[in-house]
């Protein structure tokens, strides 16, 4: 198990160095000059400019400029935007906003999706299972952008239970519309999945011979179907999480909510190369760490992992 | 744990001999999109204490089926009994509650399948899986189970039971997983065991130690024991009895050394042809020609009468059943049946 942890982890450190390059130099190759563009319609005096992307290092070889930044990165600098605030300030307003958006939306199509799985697998054919099939291909099929609006017309227009945008992202009862948007479609495929992990799993032989040796069918559901049927759906519950730290552009912008995403969205407009390489750096990090938890739990809960 | 009453007592009260189970023209069908497939048609079987009565067919004669009717694991839908009583010490098990039923399962009758690999929880360790069984059915402590679950493995001679309980299905050896099956079924002494295939996924050599094993426990425990098997080599040392099944019913009966040395059914005939012999060395291999009937569409008439070398007009038409065979001299065979009309020249000639 130890081997394996140490394996797992000496893993993340070609990924880790590798995706963050590509961004870099996907970053910096954009079109046009961040430091004229901050000018304006002005003209540009070129010895400011030249003076500026000094100070950020802009005038070095992009290699240099990489090793650069991640030297710094190591020492916890993650460098300043162009508008003179330290990034790491900018992520530290936004990633708890981001973050507890992600929790709630992750425990929301957790707990729904795994209970409408279990009902619908351990009823297949029934009306129950015939509704979480309708209404997860629904949720599916419609774009999340139009989720978001249909969820803010209800609930914020017609009954006038929230307010259409979240007025102040600290405030976790703010957070609950937009957080149910963004949790939706992944609570259809951890509902679908659920259900089909189930289903195959009831046709078991092992399930047959729970049944022979006499077990109480509560017994043969809880200790030998759940923790079969929902290895696959951890797998997928553990990336999503991940995902979901990554902030949600298009939900994070409808609802007003200043997370990561929004952030990240400003940042990509102009063209602000510290702050979207610090953002998604740390979003690498977080999804190295996610995909290492969900190994870690796979092989807590599949012993066949655990000793290849 | 449910305060349901077992059928029948304790084990000590069983006199070898007591009758233990009755199936009586016992009828499966499987709605699938095809039509109706009748596996199991008018099987009627019997076993006793301490007797082994061995089930042989191929796939789809309706021996498995029979089987899971009995122990109440038959998938329904898309199975269906439509007929038939199976009698455990006098109580219809088809009739009874479900909580009566489950009592059953496990404690009184117990089930060993082919394929131990995937017939055990591949994500719980073997001493879970064994000690489980005390735990449902007499409430002991976890403690208790693991000890128990022990004595078990080492009762079904695995090396080194102590170290290995915590270990999981697919670090045992194949021989050892059906071992652990074995021990499984044995767990809580049932009257009967009904082993499906026991040995048919083990090496040769595994095979004979774990039908020895099994045998062996069977007479400690004086059991009931169903030996389902396609192979009639298995048998031939362990079974008192045998049942020849051809699709969904059974076509022959006799003492085990009786149906190998004169059997009493073209198709019985048939089976002990095809079995591989030394002195036949070079020879080519006989076999049965054609293929096991439809289930949809079994033939009319006798059912293995497409591929039966005597079959005559009658065999078509005409279902035959199942109907004491008499000796030469018209002395009684004892326990021999045979479902062919011209079981005699198959018996005598």
């Amino acid at each position: 198990m130890g081997s394996y942890v140490l394996r797992r982890v000496l893993q993340m450190i070609p990924v880790f160095f590798g995706t963050t390059l590509l961004i870099f130099v996907m970053v910096y190759s954009l079109p046009g000059d961040p430091v004229t563009a901050l000018f304006g319609d002005k003209a540009a005096d070129p010895a400011v400019v030249a003076s500026i992307k000094h100070t950020y290092y802009l005038d070095q070889p992009i290699w240099k400029q990489y090793l650069h930044y991640m030297g710094n990165l190591f020492q916890g600098d993650f460098g300043t935007s162009f508008t003179g605030r330290p990034v790491s300030d900018i992520m530290a307003d936004a990633f708890p906003v981001t973050i507890r958006l992600a929790l709630m939306a992750f425990v929301f199509e957790m707990v729904l999706g795994l209970a409408l799985g279990v009902l619908s697998g351990l009823k297949r054919g029934s009306i129950a299972d015939t509704l979480v099939l309708i209404l997860t291909l629904v949720v599916i099929s419609i774009p999340v952008f139009v989720l978001a609006y249909i969820a803010q017309t209800v609930f914020a227009t017609n009954l006038g239970w929230v307010t259409p945008t979240v007025q102040d992202s600290y405030d976790l009862t703010q957070l609950v519309l937009p957080a149910t948007v963004l949790g939706s479609l992944s609570l259809a495929y951890v509902a679908r999945l659920t259900r089909t992990s189930i289903g195959e799993n009831l046709r078991a032989d092992y399930i047959r011979t729970a049944v022979a040796k006499g077990l109480p069918r509560r017994t043969i559901i809880s200790r030998h179907l759940l923790r079969n049927s929902l290895i696959p759906v951890v797998t997928f519950l553990g990336t999503d999480l991940g995902a979901l730290m990554g902030g949600a552009i298009v939900t994070e912008g409808i609802f007003n909510v200043q997370g990561i995403g929004n952030v990240l969205y400003r940042a990509i407009n102009q063209k602000e190369g510290p702050t979207v390489v610090g953002i998604v750096t740390v979003l690498v990090i977080v999804y190295l760490v996610a995909s290492l938890l969900v190994d870690l739990l796979y092989a807590v809960l599949d012993p066949r992992i655990r000793y290849a | 744990m449910d305060a349901v009453e077992v059928v029948g007592g304790g084990r000590a009260s069983l006199a070898p001999g007591t009758p233990l189970l009755e199936v009586e023209d016992l009828h499966v069908e499987f709605h699938t999109r095809d039509g109706v497939a009748k596996a199991v048609n008018g099987v009627s079987y019997a076993v006793s204490a301490g007797e082994t009565l061995a089930v042989l067919g191929e796939s789809g004669s309706g021996k498995s089926v029979t089987a899971q009717a009995i122990m109440g694991i038959l998938d329904m839908p898309p199975g269906r009994i439509t007929a038939g009583r199976v009698l455990f010490r006098g109580e219809d098990l088809l009739t009874m509650s479900a909580n009566a039923r489950r009592a059953v399962r496990g404690r009184r009758i117990a089930m060993i399948f082919q394929d131990a690999l995937s017939a055990l929880n591949p994500v719980l360790s073997v001493g879970y899986q064994l000690g489980e069984m005390f735990r449902v059915h007499h409430g002991v402590t976890r403690k208790e189970a693991r000890e128990k679950a022990v004595e078990l493995m080492e009762r079904v001679r695995i090396p080194a039971a102590r170290q290995r309980v915590g270990d999981f299905p697919h670090q045992f050896s194949g021989g050892m997983r059906q071992r652990i099956m074995i021990a499984m079924a044995l767990s809580l002494e049932p009257d009967l065991i009904i082993a499906d295939e026991p040995t048919t996924a083990l090496d040769v050599t595994v095979q004979a130690q774990v039908m020895d094993l099994l045998a062996e426990l069977q007479a400690e425990f004086n059991m009931g024991l169903i030996l389902i098997t396609h192979d009639l080599g298995v048998v031939a040392d362990v079974a008192d009895k045998i049942a020849v099944m051809y699709a969904g019913r059974i076509v022959e009966t006799a003492p085990v050394h009786e149906l190998y040395a004169r059997p009493a059914h073209p198709y019985t005939r048939g089976l002990l042809d095809s079995i591989p012999r030394l002195d036949q060395k070079g020879q080519d291999l006989h076999a049965i020609k054609g293929l096991p009937p439809n289930l949809l569409r079994i033939p009319e008439g006798c059912a293995f009468n497409p591929r039966c070398e005597r079959a005559r007009d009658r065999c078509l038409a005409e279902l035959p059943s199942l109907v004491p065979v008499v000796g030469e001299h018209g002395e009684e065979l004892v326990g021999r049946r045979s479902a062919c009309h011209y079981w005699h020249e198959t018996l005598h000639g």
